[in-house]
């Protein structure tokens, strides 16, 4: 799929246009979603984005799309997997170091973003990549996390990842998170433990 | 270069500092500064990482510890940088991306400068496939950008990026790589801005062989005015060999040598004089470039042709050494 994904940086304008009609969609059914249960609709939601975005992007559902600001190249199919500019090991020609066959994704991202309205958002740093949350549909929650910011709870809880990364935070929310995972919660770093009952084995 | 302290006590930075490293010192008074590469050894004996320390002691303002670098294994960044701390020596610790999850490098970054550590490298990292261990599992957990975003949250907030507090916080001046010379060209100086935006406080460049290439890059530094907000410390080193040049050339990655120093390098009759006088005339070319902070020095297991360079090329002036 690797003709698709370059024909779909090609259009980066347009594939942005689309995925802001589609963000606008969820957000304005945010109700809907919160009423049905976002858990419930989860598996489907996450099965529909995985192959769409696989045929377009050649996606690898990490859960935490940053297509938006990566000029609609995936960073996951970077072979380091980088999420904020490529290495210090581009070849000539602007190859790829470890897969010399195939284009530097970031080196195509950056052209992708030349030809997008806020393609200006390459330049925010992102945080890495939340591990727990791949697989899961980063549709929902980015506009989980869009309908949380129209309803200003940006006051309310806010993860030091958030604080730590404001620009990603504005520009792709489901990277640097403000409301909790509700599944994940009892997860969460931020409370103390005692000392006897830390989690796993580790 | 011999701080008094070899592993100082948990103090505050002078005014206007992050850190107590002697680098940060030299770079906001507005002196060239001079760092090098110090090759790891393959080994366990703490001699043969003073051995390589010592020409290069006398000559720079803090030497670089690599961290796999070529993702071959020798002796870790963190061990070499401890051991330099404790000879009163001042390291750069080099950190990759490539080998540790976030977990060990926060960790890490905590007991590196409880070690005396005072400046860090913060790294991608080569891929696995071109050192010596190909089958190894690549982490790459962080990447260069989101690792100086942690590190300076962990030094500014006082915070784990989990949030947890961090008491005393680690006091590091903090570094990035650039690579000015290789594709994709246009973009190179907008990803020096997003490290700058990362935290990043100085530059330590891979080898720059192009002059105009590199001259090209700093306008549009220049231009983004990034000059006046990092310190850039452009990379240089010795050819040992025409030959050499062209392995390094299509083997290592992000090498970028012009056919014309390749031709220089055959047509001499003592090629690694000749690599010598070439690097030499680079660090003078270098030092007339508006924007440059000083210099770094990288050649593999050769520390005392290093400080031979450094001392000939003229950049340590009228210093005490």
């Amino acid at each position: 799929m690797y003709r698709v994904r370059l024909f779909s940086i090609r259009h980066s304008r347009s594939f942005e246009w689309i995925y802001h009609r589609v963000e606008q969609a969820l957000v304005a059914l945010d109700p809907v979603l919160s009423r049905i249960g976002y858990q419930r609709v989860e598996r489907p939601v996450a099965l529909v984005e995985k192959v769409v975005k696989s045929v377009l992007f050649d996606c690898k559902m990490c859960g935490q799309c940053v297509l938006s600001s990566t000029g609609m190249s995936c960073p996951m199919n970077c072979p380091k997997q980088l999420r904020n500019g490529p290495c210090g090991g581009v070849r000539s020609g602007a190859y790829c170091e470890v897969k010399p066959e195939m284009k530097c994704v970031w080196s195509l991202a950056w052209d992708g973003a030349s030809r997008m309205k806020n393609g200006a958002q390459i330049a925010e740093v992102l945080p890495p990549v939340e591990r727990n949350l791949e697989g899961s549909s980063s549709w929902l929650r980015v506009s989980r996390e869009k309908a949380a910011q129209l309803r200003e709870a940006h006051e309310a809880r806010r993860t030091t990842i958030a604080k730590a990364f404001p620009g990603a935070r504005k520009v792709e929310p489901s990277t640097a998170p403000l409301v909790e995972e509700p599944e994940a919660a009892h997860l969460d770093p931020t409370i103390d433990r005692p000392a006897g009952a830390k989690g796993g084995q580790g | 270069m011999i701080d008094t302290n070899a592993i100082p006590a948990y103090t505050p930075p002078p005014e206007g500092h992050v850190s107590h490293s002697r680098l940060e010192r030299v770079l906001r008074s507005g002196r060239f500064a001079i760092t090098a590469e110090l090759n790891p050894p393959d080994s366990a004996d703490p001699a043969d990482v003073y051995e390589a320390a010592q020409p290069l002691a006398e000559v720079v303002d803090a030497i670089n510890a690599t961290d796999a670098s070529g993702a071959n294994c020798h002796m870790s960044s963190i061990g070499i940088s401890a051991l330099l701390t404790r000879a009163g020596y001042s390291p750069v610790y080099q950190i990759s991306c490539r080998d540790r999850n976030r977990i060990a490098i926060q960790g890490d970054v905590l007991g590196a400068a409880a070690m005396g550590v005072s400046n860090v490298l913060c790294l991608t990292g080569d891929g696995v496939g071109v050192g010596d261990q190909p089958g190894a599992k690549p982490v790459f957990d962080f990447d260069s950008l989101s690792l100086l975003r942690t590190i300076r949250t962990m030094r500014d907030d006082k915070l784990f990026l989990s949030g947890r507090k961090i008491s005393n916080p680690p006091q590091l001046f903090l570094g990035a790589a650039e690579n000015p010379c290789i594709e994709p060209y246009d973009w190179r100086p907008e990803r020096l801005a997003k490290k700058v935006a990362a935290g990043a406080e100085f530059i330590q460049t891979n080898y720059i062989y192009d002059i105009p290439l590199f001259e090209k890059f700093m306008a549009r530094v220049r231009d983004l005015g990034l000059d006046k907000k990092v310190f850039i410390l452009p990379g240089v080193g010795p050819l040992a060999s025409a030959r050499a040049a062209r392995w390094m050339r299509s083997n290592v990655p992000g090498i970028h040598i012009p056919d014309a120093v390749i031709h220089r390098m055959e047509s001499a009759e003592k090629p690694s004089a000749e690599g010598k006088k070439i690097c030499i005339e680079l660090i003078q070319q270098i030092r007339e470039i508006a924007g440059v902070s000083g210099v770094h020095v990288m050649a593999y297991r050769k520390e005392h042709q290093v400080s031979e360079i450094i001392q000939e090329s003229g950049v340590l002036g009228a210093r005490v050494k």
